[in-house]
């Protein structure tokens, strides 16, 4: 009798594996791919698009969906073998990595040259896409836009003590203390970056949190990126949001622009269907698909910015490069200085 | 869990005194054995091997720099101090849950301990989620430890309560006859049956303390974990990451080897059933809280959480059932096999522990157990490194993500194996062995039917663990296949938790089963009243 039992409670796990193996045969993927894509941003946003760009060149793409840090990781990790033939990367501290290691190989300058400098690589090894502004997210029921500071340096006063959130440890605060300090020269940075430290900032561990707090009305204010806050205002309705944006003065160093983009893995060199889905990623339809649906700039000269956003042109388009690796690591560096990290 | 019931319902042992119940203690442990539970720590030791190339290649002054910058130490500490904490609270909570409802007369004991078992069906950082929604200003060490407490403090209720149920109370009793309070006659009588059961749970929470990334994060509570995460998310620095999961490595050797110290031997008796005592109505009142504390704080509060997202949210979705049915599909399939494995790969560690004792047995079984304080990102890239460098063919393929998931979850089945293992009274298998059987046969015949409650219930731990894994299966599945865990992660990246809603419901549904299961399992024989 126990020997039954004992063979049914066996029997069980087998079936497990059996059902793992049918349920885990991709039916229709992989077969007729003409390539496959690495995607750092989410299946929600990506494959409507992906979808018009198969029903536009009768092309199949297998994607891989993951985080950015996840799906970077993972590349350096596969190295030469990777079956990834083009990655799209959340930001270019990722995109510099994959670079850096002699991943990507170089796209043609029709590509390139599309993007203006500051916003896309400087070797030609990637091509940015579309960008997000820095931008400060503050409680509409407890302050109106006017009372908030025009510049970043307005955010670490007295009065601000304990009452701004921030994500050193994200990488797109890192983006924007690299800019501080490209921008304003070190020793300026450093006193920034410290009386921020000294200032009792409410630490998260990543923008969405910021907002969410912020909206909650938990937080008053906080740095984020701006295309969160319409993320969530489309699920939740923007009149419904508590949280509102504020963009600093043009030119300051908290209005700096974080790009997303794209590379084409070695092994893709000779793959004119990838290549053609990230000259897609750069046409109009292409453009035009992530501003209306996640209120990013364009990166494309030419294609309007989201609605009730100021133009891209007056926000910083800092001389520097996004994907430096050894500027990152210094900046990094500084904000374990003053502790932050 | 009738199957464990009924195998558990075996017929009552003539025992031994306790220091005989390990005759083969003494002796050196089966070649084969010791081979196979080598051969199954080895992969245990995968995450760790690549955490040695990728982090040891770096240099001695590179890892002095990792670990002294900024607040690393700092964050050690928390992971540590977190760590600690939650394990002393599912200690003490997870003991007074199981005691109240296996000894004392309760209403409705069965729906209480099932209830106790539901806390494991939520992943943690839907819980911090759902806490934040209806308590948005809650951050720092106090919630980050009484939520982590309250999600994992299953993994010592269930065990200790199984313990309990196999345990002798007639010493209890000579010891309340005797004069000593009632605490103190549990302290004397009863903590030491259910002590190894208690500990070894508490194993499984500090080490789920130490790798748990989410829920701190939720509550922005800074360890080790966010240090990780932020080397290969802002550094994309691969050998930062392996130098600070090595430190969290070290974190978890701290762990094991005080479990190890603590756990002790199990004085053996006659397990006999015993009569639940009745307690007045006062009594009853004050104990209702410790019972309801887990289930309230780790599954209502957040569900209740997510269903005000839900409402609030304006635009739902349509939800896509076939997807959804084929995510549930795929979710129950990998987690099965997953179980399968990670058992098959317990069993010889929990054996040879169970039975054996020396350098070698120890070292084993805490390579067995270390990897369990890692990251899934961590455990998922030695994977990747691993199956490129072995076996290329496979990479991508769901038998690479079973493997992945059972070197994850393979600690959660050893513990209880072990002492399942070790309560089958080894008088039993000498007399099958003068009745004339082979050793293979007596243990076919008299410790696997007896010990299969704490098989089955290892197993279910891991298809638990499992159904929840993130991190792993995003960078291992085959390319295009859905878990309820990803389906849930392509929802809740930019925390559209209404349009997650429906899949954070199915995966805590579905999930809830086998700790449903769990919940009614009995770790040993018994003689039934």
């Amino acid at each position: 009798m126990h020997t039954a039992r004992s063979l049914a409670l066996l029997a069980l796990p087998l079936a497990g594996i059996l059902l793992a193996g049918c349920a885990a045969t991709p039916a229709d993927d992989g077969a007729d791919a003409a390539f496959t894509l690495y995607s750092g941003r989410d299946e929600d946003l990506v494959q409507p698009l992906i979808d018009r760009f198969t029903a536009e060149t009768g092309i199949v793409v297998d994607v891989r969906y993951g985080n950015t840090a996840e799906m970077g990781s993972l590349l350096l990790e596969e190295g030469e073998a990777t079956p990834a033939d083009v990655f799209l990367s959340q930001d270019a501290g990722a995109l510099g990595a994959l670079s850096a290691a002699g991943l990507f190989t170089t796209l043609p300058d029709e590509i390139t040259g599309a993007v203006p400098a500051g916003y896309t690589s400087t070797d030609g090894s990637w091509v940015g896409l579309t960008g997000r502004a820095r931008v400060v997210v503050y409680d509409g029921e407890s302050l109106t836009a006017d009372e908030l500071p025009d510049t970043i340096d307005g955010y670490v006063t007295d009065e601000w003590r304990g009452r701004l959130g921030v994500a050193p440890s994200n990488a797109s605060f890192q983006s924007f203390v690299t800019a501080l300090r490209v921008l304003e020269g070190e020793d300026a940075a450093e006193g920034w970056v410290q009386a921020l430290a000294d200032n009792d900032p409410q630490i998260f561990e990543s923008n969405i949190p910021v907002l969410t707090a912020v909206n909650d009305g938990a937080l008053e204010a906080g740095l984020i990126n701006h295309y969160y806050w319409f993320r969530q205002a489309a699920e939740v309705g923007p009149e419904n949001m508590r949280a509102q944006l504020k963009f600093l003065q043009a030119g300051d160093a908290g209005s700096i622009v974080n790009v997303t983009g794209a590379g084409l893995l070695n092994g893709a060199a000779d793959n004119a269907e990838a290549l053609a889905f990230i000259e897609y990623l750069l046409s109009d339809a292409g453009q035009q698909y992530f501003v209306t649906e996640t209120f990013e700039y364009p990166l494309v000269p030419g294609i309007p910015a989201p609605e009730g956003l100021p133009s891209l042109e007056s926000l910083v388009n800092p001389q520097l490069d996004l994907a430096d690796l050894a500027s990152l690591s210094e900046t990094q560096d500084l904000l374990a200085r003053v502790g932050l990290i | 869990m009738t199957l464990a019931l009924e195998a558990a319902a075996a017929p009552e042992v003539p025992v031994a005194p306790a220091t005989s119940a390990r005759p083969a203690a003494s002796g050196r442990p089966p070649v084969v054995l010791t081979a196979l539970a080598a051969l199954a720590a080895a992969a245990a030791a995968i995450p760790l091997v690549y955490l040695a190339v990728r982090g040891g290649g770096s240099g001695f002054e590179r890892i002095v720099d990792t670990l002294t910058r900024g607040r690393v130490l700092e964050y050690a500490a928390n992971s540590l101090g977190l760590a600690a904490a939650v394990t002393a609270t599912t200690l003490v909570l997870g003991t007074a849950v199981a005691f109240t409802l296996s000894r004392l007369r309760v209403p409705f004991p069965r729906l209480w301990l099932l209830a106790s078992a539901l806390p494991l069906a939520v992943p943690s950082f839907l819980a911090g989620y759902g806490w934040l929604v209806l308590a948005p200003s809650t951050q720092g060490f106090v919630p980050s430890w009484l939520l982590l407490s309250a999600v994992t403090v299953p993994y010592v209720t269930l065990p200790v309560a199984a313990a309990l149920r196999g345990a002798s109370g007639d010493l209890e009793g000579v010891a309340r006859t005797l004069g000593r309070g009632p605490l103190a006659a549990f302290w004397v009588a009863t903590w030491p049956q259910v002590r190894p059961a208690a500990i070894a749970g508490g194993l499984l929470v500090a080490l789920y303390a130490l790798s748990d990334f989410g829920l701190v994060a939720m509550m922005r509570f800074p360890t080790l974990t966010w240090g990780i995460n932020a080397a290969y998310s802002a550094s994309f620095d691969r050998a930062q990451a392996a130098i600070l999961a090595l430190l969290l490595v070290v974190l978890a050797l701290v762990v094991v080897v005080g479990e190890r110290s603590a756990r002790g031997r199990v004085p053996r008796a006659a397990p006999r059933a015993v009569a639940s005592r009745s307690i007045g109505r006062g009594m009853l009142l004050s104990l209702l809280p410790v019972v309801a504390v887990a289930p309230v704080v780790g599954v209502a509060i957040p569900l209740l959480g997510l269903a005000t997202r839900l409402v609030q949210a304006e635009t739902l979705r349509a939800l896509d059932v076939p997807r959804l049915l084929a995510a549930v599909g795929a979710t129950l399939g990998v987690a099965l096999a997953a179980a399968a494995l990670a058992v098959a790969l317990a069993l010889p560690i929990a054996a040879l522990a169970a039975r054996h004792r020396g350098r070698l047995v120890s070292a084993i079984e805490s390579v067995g157990f270390l990897g369990h304080a890692l990251p899934g990102i961590v455990v998922g890239l030695s994977l990747v490194f691993f199956s490129l460098a072995v076996v290329p063919a496979l990479y991508q393929s769901v038998a690479v993500l079973v493997f992945a998931y059972a070197v994850l979850f393979m600690p959660k089945a050893i513990g209880t194996m072990r002492s399942g293992l070790a309560d089958v009274p080894a008088s039993l298998v000498s007399v099958a062995r003068t009745l004339g059987d082979s050793p293979l046969r007596a243990w076919w015949r008299v410790t696997v039917p007896l010990a299969l409650p704490s098989v089955g219930i290892g197993a279910l731990l891991v298809a638990i663990a499992t159904m929840k894994e993130l991190p792993a299966t995003l960078l291992l599945r085959p390319t295009g296949i859905q878990t309820l865990a990803t389906e849930l992660w392509n929802r809740t990246v930019v925390f559209e938790f209404g349009a997650a809603a429906p899949y954070a419901a199915v995966l805590v549904i579905v999930a809830a089963v086998p700790a449903m299961v769990l919940s009614g399992i009995r770790s040993t024989a018994k003689e039934e009243l």
